[in-house]
């Protein structure tokens, strides 16, 4: 166990707190750039669509998870991001210019809706982002003469510095993972930086914050118009990853899925929203394994403990009909969701950290280490 | 004018099943500051309870009906013991993502049972019309308006009247002191939520014949109950259904009158201006903190 000796106030706030971190990531981002030359073409794309959950989850945790701003309305931002990139895109505009643009858009119509959002407060602010976001899929889908309506826009394949770079070539990938990069490290420094601290602390409490000089109403807005702005970058991404975007895309759904990701990685650090990116990412995978070898290998287990071929054939038979089951996806995600909630509510990220800190305690781990406090007073309705 | 009065009571009517719906959020919020995500998702499983006792079974229609009352009464205990009572007194954030969960489970094992179709169960009110005049009201409307009022006045001689009322009230102002002075909290819980799922079921049966049941209706239906309770201010039960009439009103005017496409959107419009307006709703409390 390596043991942290603060001396200097800029300790508390270093990016790295120790070399271990430098390597660790150092050997992370390296394995990550090797990632294409290695994995097949369906593993890289599934990585790619973890870049940009990833971003997104960074940018709800920015809202969500540090300034305590519950939003379901995210789908919203990112179908802005993409449609805008679509659009600019017929214009024969360059990447850099629309990709910024689509940014910079979202951002605004973000700030726009942190505006009403400064006077609602927990389930309030829930429905008016939902109310937002079901404004913005039935514009999406009347707008006929930019959007083209429910037929959905075709998107080409971003041409950058005058190279084409289509969907499945390494070079998006890595201009994916950039953007991730660049998020993360660009959250971890706003994290550090006044504004950040400004945020956490109307998380703790408003009221709090406020007699500390902070003010709430600015923050909040600015903390709508950044988690906006880099989901606005995420949807130009999406856009060329699908290349074919239609309102239907962005609904509820998405925005719940964000919601997933951040809960299942852990709501308080963004180590968090990568782990949960990956999670929601790979559950499509697992679902066709399900359906297409473990059949087979369950009846290979059943005939190896002695059961007959017929049984075997039976047991194989009805698990393939189980794992092709209608609304598998939806039960697997119910039962997840709940589960975190229930018995793990940091999330995949605390889970490390609880086996972590088992390690570096070996023989004194206490559990009641993590345990979370329940308040039965204090009533969110009167904040 | 007629066409103006038929749209009318259409959209009290439909507006009911959302007051009824937002019912069962606002009495699950009053006795325990828990949002219930899955309230539609237990208003689709109690359509599908007495789909199979009346049109499975075949039993009488009042008879499938308590039937599924009471079924949904059990497993809304049964919901709340296993789902929301370890996490009672965690921040609400964790408690929105719970219920959520639980009816992305309801939806799809629902699904799973039941399957894909749409369901439609017969009514002793099904065929009648009432003619007043030129103006023709479907009696299964009419049903849902009668419904709704005889419902809402025995919540609310059940909240103001009974001792159990009182004691629920009680422990949604503060739980631990509610506690403190020998009231059974969790069971009052439990019971809340059992009186939540069967109000539920009640929204779900009257609600077949107009929309039929199918497992998503839960999630459409859930998502303008939502807007109607915080509308009328979340906890508020008059505001629930006041709310609920109104989102449904202006959902079947907007539907007749606007261009296509306004429909959906316009409850959502009036709810963001509503808010903007009003942030703790047209009914709400509006409480402040002392430091």
């Amino acid at each position: 166990m390596r043991f942290l000796f603060k001396t200097d106030y800029e300790d508390d706030i270093r990016l790295f707190p120790h070399s271990g971190y430098v390597v660790s990531y150092g050997l992370l981002f390296a394995v990550l750039l090797i990632a294409p030359y290695v994995l097949s073409s369906y593993l890289m794309s599934q990585l790619v669509f973890v870049c940009i959950y990833a971003t997104v989850g960074v940018a709800l945790l920015i809202l969500t998870g540090f300034t305590g701003q519950a939003s379901l309305g995210h789908a919203a931002f990112l179908a802005i991001g993409a449609y805008t990139a679509a659009y600019l895109q017929k214009y024969n505009v360059p990447f850099p210019a629309y990709f910024l643009a689509a940014g910079a858009l979202t951002g605004c119509i973000g700030a726009l809706v942190g505006f009403p959002a400064l006077r609602l407060q927990g389930i309030y602010l829930v429905i008016a982002t939902i109310s937002f976001a079901f404004i913005v899929e039935e514009i999406l889908a009347r707008w006929e003469s930019v959007t083209n309506g429910n037929e959905g826009l075709r998107v080409k394949a971003l041409s950058l510095l005058g190279v084409t770079v289509s969907r499945d070539s390494p070079t998006f990938y890595f201009l994916c993972l950039a953007v991730l990069v660049l998020t993360i490290v660009g959250t971890l420094n706003l994290l550090r930086s006044p504004t950040g601290r400004a945020f956490v602390a109307i998380r703790d409490s408003e009221t709090a914050a406020r007699s500390m000089g902070v003010n709430v109403a600015l923050y909040k807005v600015k903390s709508f118009a950044i988690s906006a702005a880099i989901t606005g970058f995420a949807g130009v991404l999406f856009a060329h990853k699908l290349s074919f975007i239609s309102p239907e895309m962005f609904t509820l759904q998405l925005s719940i899925e964000f919601i997933i990701v951040i809960l299942i990685g852990g709501t308080f650090s963004l180590h968090g929203a990568v782990l949960g990116a990956i999670f929601i990412v790979m559950i499509d995978p697992f679902l066709t394994y399900l359906k297409d070898d473990m059949p087979g290998i369950i009846a290979g287990i059943a005939t190896t403990l002695g059961a007959g071929t017929a049984t075997a054939g039976n047991i194989q038979s009805e698990v393939a009909a189980f794992a092709s089951l209608n609304g598998l996806k939806g039960a697997i995600y119910g039962i997840i969701i709940v589960l975190f909630v229930l018995f793990e509510p940091l999330g995949l990220y605390g889970r490390w950290l609880k086996i972590k800190l088992f390690f570096q305690l070996f023989p004194l781990y206490k559990r009641a280490t993590f345990k979370r406090q329940k308040i039965y007073v204090k009533s969110e309705r009167n904040r | 004018m007629l066409d103006f009065v038929q749209q009318l009571v259409s959209g009290v009517a439909l507006g009911c099943v959302y007051g009824l719906i937002a019912l069962g959020f606002v009495l699950v919020y009053k006795a325990t500051e828990v949002v219930n995500f899955a309230q539609g998702d237990l208003m689709m499983l109690g359509g599908f309870f007495a789909f199979t006792f009346i049109g499975m079974m075949g039993l009488n229609y009042w008879v499938g009906f308590a039937g599924a009352v009471a079924a949904m009464a059990l497993f809304g205990m049964l919901a709340e013991r296993i789902v929301v009572r370890p996490i009672l007194g965690y921040p609400q954030f964790s408690i929105i993502m719970a219920t959520i969960g639980l009816g992305y489970f309801l939806r799809s094992v629902a699904g799973m049972i039941w399957g894909t179709d749409d369901f439609k169960i017969e009514t002793p009110f099904s065929q009648g019309v009432l003619r007043i005049g030129s103006l023709v009201l479907a009696h299964d409307k009419l049903s849902v308006i009668a419904a709704t009022i005889i419902l809402c006045t025995l919540l609310w001689l059940f909240f103001n009247k009974t001792a159990l009322g009182t004691a629920m009230r009680a422990s949604s102002e503060n739980m631990l002191a509610a506690y403190y002075m020998g009231i059974p909290v969790k069971r009052v819980v439990s019971i809340v939520w059992a009186i939540s799922a069967a109000v539920a079921t009640c929204a779900g049966v009257l609600l077949a014949p107009i929309t039929f049941i199918h497992s998503n209706v839960g999630l459409v239906l859930g998502l303008k109950a939502f807007p109607a309770a915080v509308l009328g201010g979340f906890g508020s039960i008059p505001g629930a259904v006041v709310g609920g009439v109104l989102i449904g009103v202006i959902e079947s005017m907007a539907g007749f009158y606007l261009p296509e496409g306004w429909k959906d959107v316009a409850p959502y419009i009036v709810l963001l201006v509503v808010l903007l307006l009003k942030p703790e709703g047209l009914f709400g409390l509006h409480a402040r903190k002392k430091v």
